[in-house]
């Protein structure tokens, strides 16, 4: 298996470990947005840093797969993207404003928790 | 030239010789010819930006080389000298027009003397400017290219150290750092930028980077994209980018660009845009209670 997939509070943790087939981005992606919607989770949290080459085909699953999760109620994070890989995904044709960023697994649960904090101050 | 038996074997034979006796001729009235020559540059004008004695000195060493390399054929030494003349003419503001003037000046000198010397014997002056003219115009393209070989090093040297100086990476607080660009941005510095801005994310662990660009005179539409996708690469990699310091010409070159701005941050100037992102990192300090902006 080459994506492990980790349960931490309220977010779902997905570290991708090597290069995935399209037919396994997808499968991810499914898996992913099945999961939010059964255990009721509030993120998902992508791990890249481990994919040297983000093509075009996955910058786009990643998209659709930020939307998917977000009609399902959870927000998607995708963490750890190299340099080499941004300028790359910078170049494709592609709207990636629904992906959300953060540099690394940390600063994504600090980004996660901020936003419950909110949530809870406005509510 | 050795199909040719009957008729004509002299030149064949003769132009050989023709050279040194050519030679023997400039070395002879070398003082007239070249205070003629000097005379002419002033009076066209040519390097105004050395002294009279400057000029004669130079224009000496010239004239003594320019022979050496009709005599022996061999161009090095006047191309080592055109070079080291290069390098100290270049930073006292000498044009290429006036460096190829003035040797085709002393080319014209030589080749009038010629003929007022030779005007008896018009066959041995056509075989006497035979060997004279390629060689000539040879010294005078060799001349010509040292001097813009030079300029070219010259300018190659300063881009590289413009490149070089042009953009550090201040980290200005936990999390934050700060490139200030300086000077021209071309496509390639742009794209160095990209990376040196990725890199310093990947270093510093930035959260918020604000790009200074209140250094930057003009902008044009490959850059301006290059600055968007520097940005949204470095949004990618969990960064936020802050622009700051746009001038007004570059705001109006963006917009009649018709640049995609809307995932730019940008702030009037690098004090706002340092309290944005500290605003952005969740600093309540003064600066964060002081701005009002949403």
């Amino acid at each position: 298996m080459s994506v492990a997939i980790l349960r931490q509070g309220d977010a779902l943790i997905a570290a991708i470990q090597s290069d995935l087939t399209d037919a396994q981005v997808l499968a991810l992606r499914d898996d992913l947005s099945e999961r939010v919607g059964r255990h009721r989770l509030h993120a998902v949290i992508v791990d890249v840093s481990a994919l040297d080459v983000i093509d075009s085909f996955v910058a786009r699953s990643l998209r659709s797969m930020a939307i998917t999760t977000r009609l399902r109620g959870a927000e998607t994070l995708v963490v750890g993207i190299q340099p080499d890989v941004a300028i790359a995904m910078a170049h494709f044709d592609l709207n990636l404003k629904p992906l959300r960023t953060a540099k690394d697994l940390d600063e994504a649960l600090v980004l996660l928790g901020e936003r419950v904090e909110e949530d809870g101050g406005a509510g | 030239m050795t199909a040719e038996t009957g008729t004509s074997e002299r030149p064949a034979a003769s132009d050989e010789s023709l050279l040194p006796e050519l030679v023997a001729y400039l070395r002879e009235n070398r003082t007239g010819l070249r205070e003629q020559w000097v005379e002419r540059i002033t009076a066209a004008g040519l390097l105004t930006a050395m002294t009279p004695d400057e000029i004669f000195s130079e224009v000496t060493a010239v004239y003594d080389n320019y022979v050496a390399a009709l005599e022996t054929g061999s161009v090095e030494t006047l191309q080592a000298y055109a070079r080291d003349l290069s390098e100290r003419i270049i930073p006292r503001g000498v044009d290429t027009d006036e460096v190829l003037g003035i040797v085709l000046l002393l080319r014209d000198i030589l080749a009038r003397s010629l003929f007022v010397h030779y005007q008896d014997n018009p066959e041995l002056l056509h075989r006497i400017l035979d060997a004279y003219e390629p060689a000539a115009n040879r010294i005078a393209v060799t001349v010509g290219v040292s001097f813009v070989e030079e300029r070219e090093r010259v300018i190659r040297e300063q881009q590289d150290a413009i490149r070089e100086l042009s953009t550090p990476v201040l980290q200005v607080r936990d999390r934050l750092v700060v490139l200030p660009i300086i000077g021209m941005l071309d496509s390639q510095r742009a794209r160095q930028l990209t990376e040196q801005l990725l890199g310093a994310i990947q270093a510093n662990r930035a959260r918020v980077v604000v790009l200074d660009i209140t250094g930057v005179a003009t902008i044009d539409r490959t850059v301006a994209n290059h600055l968007v996708q520097a940005v949204e690469a470095a949004r990618l990699m969990g960064a936020s980018a802050i622009i700051t310091g746009i001038s007004s010409k570059i705001a109006q070159t963006l917009v009649d660009l018709g640049v995609d701005l809307e995932q730019m941050r940008t702030v009037g100037d690098l004090q706002g845009g340092l309290e944005e992102a500290e605003r952005l990192l969740g600093y309540r300090g003064e600066a964060a209670a002081t701005d009002q902006r949403t």
